[in-house]
């Protein structure tokens, strides 16, 4: 199962090491990264493969958003089949 | 892979635009649950609820968590209990109302629907007895919601229904003052109802329907006004075109959910109700629509086209994005749930007449509207007449919830709280209809109800 992580906030150093490290921790494979500023925020998206997860997928939702919380950042974690179904035919 | 743009399009429709699906709704047979004695029909009932909706809310909520989309009810809709509890040998179905509330507290629903009767033809012993019990029934439950049909193409209008439940309505708020009436936003009188709408007040689980079901409806006004804000001044094709394209969007996301929550519950998914139904929080108003189309106010000339084509973009764009469509399908107008149309109510801008005329283009009626305390019984049977009559003769579903709030006059608020918002007492036209309501009887099925 794939994810979509996305990390909106303003920018700092070390938000991408710190949202890599927890993913890393719980065995979550990034396979796509796009990073940029938008309007002077900082958006990063990632497509990350779960299957692998060592911890149920709510469990890591929660995760993120606490680290999100440190990082003074938003970090949403959601399936990635909403983006796809809304945006496909 | 990674498409940045529709992925943010999406996650700013859900936080800024009030994206979100509206309700999970399981419908639940309780065809199995008759019997003779009362007391062991409600435990049947209560077994059965509790057992079959277990898991909806716990499911609800993780497929909200792990989507990322807020499923803002879950809710439970079960047979029409004039059939369930006609066997039973009594004559009051309270009891039942009281059993469905504790299963509703039990499993954890917002709301369960059901408690209804259809009686567009004629009365049945139990058809009577729920109807009876109504008053009662809401003024001593929170989340149990009825709805009686009085009216269809096929069958006519029966007018003694109509009249009976004007009084029902008037003794509903009688019994329930204390909340300004609140037990009648919990009543729906219908014409043309139907079977899997997962919609309250209306909800019940119809005869064609199987042993369980899961419907789900969806929201998503906001989304509609904000992607209207970048056409602004284009022509009616783009406007329609703009609202296909994002009604599209908004029915793919409801599609999904069923999908997802009917496999997790094991339990047949069954449509996907194309709607657009507001909450009273701002940026979440259809009424906002119709004036981003440049309707100055809901309400004045060229309010009922705007809707009209609203409506109709709704259901072009949302037909093709779900497998199963149904329910009511169709932009919803209550007024104390919807910031525009409570707006629209208090500066005078939108009067019952011009509602009424809006219901002929829309889902699905006149809708959590507030009159006088003073209205008569004969005056609300009447305003049921002529929306049964609507619905009749055009084929379509519409229906009434009106809120005569006790001791109310034109202009006071009424605040309802939740979902279900707060309203202003409208005024009504102040000639009577008694002598006409009076007459009893049916009136006749249309012309074009012989299809065959």
């Amino acid at each position: 199962m794939r994810a979509v992580v996305t990390v909106l906030g303003s920018d700092k150093i070390g938000i991408i090491a710190k949202v890599t490290a927890v993913l890393a921790e719980y065995n979550v494979n990034i396979l796509d990264i796009s990073q940029t500023i938008m309007q002077n925020i900082f958006t990063m998206i990632m497509l990350v493969d779960i299957s692998k997860s060592n911890i149920p997928f709510s469990q890591l939702v929660d995760v993120l958003d606490e680290t999100g919380k440190e990082l003074g950042v938003d970090i949403k974690t959601q399936h990635e089949d909403i983006f796809n179904s809304m945006q496909e035919i | 892979m990674i498409n940045s743009h529709k992925i943010l399009e999406t996650i700013k429709m859900i936080n800024e635009e009030n994206l979100d699906i509206r309700t999970i709704t399981m419908g639940i047979s309780l065809r199995d649950c008759c019997g003779e004695d009362i007391d062991r029909v409600c435990n049947k009932i209560y077994d059965k609820i509790t057992k079959k909706a277990a898991n909806l809310v716990k499911t609800g909520e993780d497929i909200e968590h792990e989507y990322g989309i807020p499923i803002i009810n879950k809710r439970i809709s079960v047979t029409p209990i004039s059939a369930v509890g006609e066997s039973c040998n009594t004559d009051s179905y309270v009891k039942i109302a009281k059993c469905l509330d504790k299963a509703a507290d039990e499993t954890g629903v917002n709301f369960v629907g059901g408690f209804s009767a259809l009686v567009h033809k004629g009365y049945t012993k139990g058809d009577r007895i729920l109807i009876n019990s109504i008053p009662e029934a809401l003024a001593t439950t929170e989340k149990v919601c009825s709805s009686v049909n009085v009216a269809s193409t096929r069958a006519g209008i029966n007018m003694d229904a109509v009249y009976e439940m004007g009084k029902i309505i008037k003794l509903t708020a009688e019994y329930t003052k204390d909340r300004a009436g609140f037990g009648c936003a919990k009543l729906v009188v219908f014409s043309n109802a139907v079977e899997d709408n997962p919609f309250m007040a209306g909800a019940f689980h119809g005869e064609g329907e199987p042993e369980t079901v899961i419907n789900v409806g969806v929201s998503g006004p906001g989304v509609v006004k904000k992607a209207l804000e970048k056409v602004k001044g284009e022509d009616f094709s783009i406007v329609a075109d703009t609202i296909k394209r994002t009604a599209y969007k908004i029915t793919r996301m409801g599609q999904l959910v069923a999908k997802e929550a009917s496999s997790r519950l094991n339990v047949p998914f069954g449509i996907v109700d194309l709607s657009l139904a507001p909450t009273p929080a701002i940026g979440d108003s259809v009424a906002y629509i119709l004036e981003e189309m440049g309707i100055e106010k809901c309400g004045t000339h060229g309010t009922t086209a705007a809707l009209a084509l609203l409506n109709d973009a709704v259901k072009k764009g949302g037909v093709m994005a779900s497998s199963h469509v149904g329910g009511l399908s169709g932009a919803f107008i209550p007024v104390s749930e919807d910031a525009g149309m409570i707006d629209a109510v208090n500066i005078g801008a939108l009067s019952i007449e011009k509602l009424e005329a809006m219901t002929c283009v829309c889902s699905v009626g006149l809708d959590m509207f507030a009159v006088p305390g003073d209205t008569s019984p004969e005056t609300i049977a009447a305003i049921i007449a002529d929306e049964a009559a609507i619905g009749m003769i055009n084929t379509k579903t519409t229906a009434v919830r009106v809120i005569p709030a006790p001791g109310a006059k034109v202009g006071d608020r009424i605040d309802f709280g939740g979902l279900l918002g707060h309203a202003y007492v409208m005024p009504l036209n102040k000639y009577k209809s008694d002598d006409f309501v009076k007459r009893g009887g049916r009136i006749p099925a249309p012309i074009n109800s012989l299809k065959n």
